[in-house]
C-alpha cells in the first residue's frame, strides 16, 4: 500500500496559491546597460513578458519605457524567448517557464 | 578614427554596389575592446528597398549570439544609401543604438552597381549626435 509519511507533508512549502518562484535570464543590450549598472544579463520572473518586464522595472527603472509603448512592443526593439522572436509567438502575452533566457536586441535598422 | 583594411573597404563597396538601387547593410565584428573591424559579416536587408534598410530579426539573433561566443562587437555598422549622399539620414539617427560602433555609409548614387567614384564616410551616433570621423585606411 503506498503510503505517504507525515513528514514529507510537513517538510513541503505552505500552499499560498501562488505559483513557485521562477527564474528567467533576461539579456541586456548594450543601450540598455546604464539601467543595469552594465550587467550584460539580469533575473526576473514573470507567468508572461509582461509580467517579466514589470518586475525587472522594479529594479531597473526606465527600462520598460524604452521596451514597451502604448501599443506593446516598440517596434524597432527585438525581444526573442530562446531563440524565437516574440512577435511570431505571443508578442507581450509570451508565455514564460522557469529557465527560459529572453534576449533583447534593437533593430538594427535606418533610411 | 576609423582604422579599416582596404579589403574591408572593398568588401563594403561591392556588396554595396552588387544590392543597389535597394540598400544594402551589415557589420563587421572585431575583438571586445579592440576597436578593430575584422570578420565581414553581410546581412541581408529584410526590408529590400531604396529606401531604408533592417536586418532581419532572426539573422540578428544569430549574429548577436555569434559575436558574443567570440567575444566580439559590432565595431563597423555600415549600410548604404542609393540616391542621397553618405551622411545618417534622421532615421539613422533614430534607430542607432550602438554608441560604440562606427556607423559608416557608403553612397552608390554616382554609379550604381558600377564600378567608379563612390563616397565612403564613417560616423559615430551617440544620443542623436551625429560626428564624422577621420578613416585610416591600412
Amino acid at each position: 500500500m503506498a503510503t505517504v509519511s507525515g513528514s514529507d507533508v510537513r517538510d513541503r512549502p505552505p500552499d499560498t496559491g501562488e505559483t513557485p518562484a521562477m527564474v528567467i535570464e533576461v539579456r541586456i543590450p548594450t543601450i540598455l546597460r546604464t539601467y543595469t549598472d552594465g550587467a550584460r544579463s539580469v533575473q526576473g520572473s514573470g507567468a508572461t513578458l509582461r509580467e517579466l518586464l514589470d518586475d525587472l522595472e522594479t529594479r531597473h527603472p526606465g527600462m520598460l519605457d524604452r521596451i514597451v509603448d502604448e501599443a506593446g512592443l516598440r517596434r524597432f526593439v527585438n525581444v526573442y524567448l530562446n531563440d524565437e522572436d516574440v512577435r511570431f509567438l505571443n508578442g507581450i502575452d509570451t508565455e514564460l517557464s522557469d529557465g527560459d533566457v529572453v534576449t533583447v536586441l534593437p533593430a538594427v535598422a535606418g533610411g | 578614427m576609423l582604422t579599416i583594411r582596404q579589403d574591408l573597404v572593398d568588401a563594403i563597396v561591392a556588396h554595396a554596389r552588387a544590392d543597389h538601387p535597394d540598400e544594402a547593410c551589415g557589420v563587421i565584428a572585431g575583438p571586445f575592446g579592440s576597436d578593430r573591424p575584422e570578420r565581414f559579416i553581410p546581412m541581408v536587408n529584410s526590408a529590400r528597398s531604396p529606401t531604408f534598410y533592417e536586418f532581419d530579426s532572426g539573422d540578428l539573433f544569430r549574429l548577436y549570439r555569434d559575436m558574443d561566443l567570440a567575444d566580439e562587437v559590432p565595431v563597423v555598422i555600415y549600410h548604404s544609401h542609393t540616391a542621397t549622399e553618405a551622411y545618417p539620414s534622421r532615421t539613422d539617427v533614430s534607430y542607432a543604438s550602438e554608441p560604440q560602433a562606427h556607423y559608416v555609409l557608403v553612397s552608390t548614387r554616382e554609379t550604381g552597381p558600377d564600378a567608379g567614384p563612390y563616397e565612403f564616410r564613417s560616423y559615430s551616433i551617440v544620443d542623436g549626435q551625429i560626428t564624422e570621423e577621420e578613416i585610416n585606411i591600412v
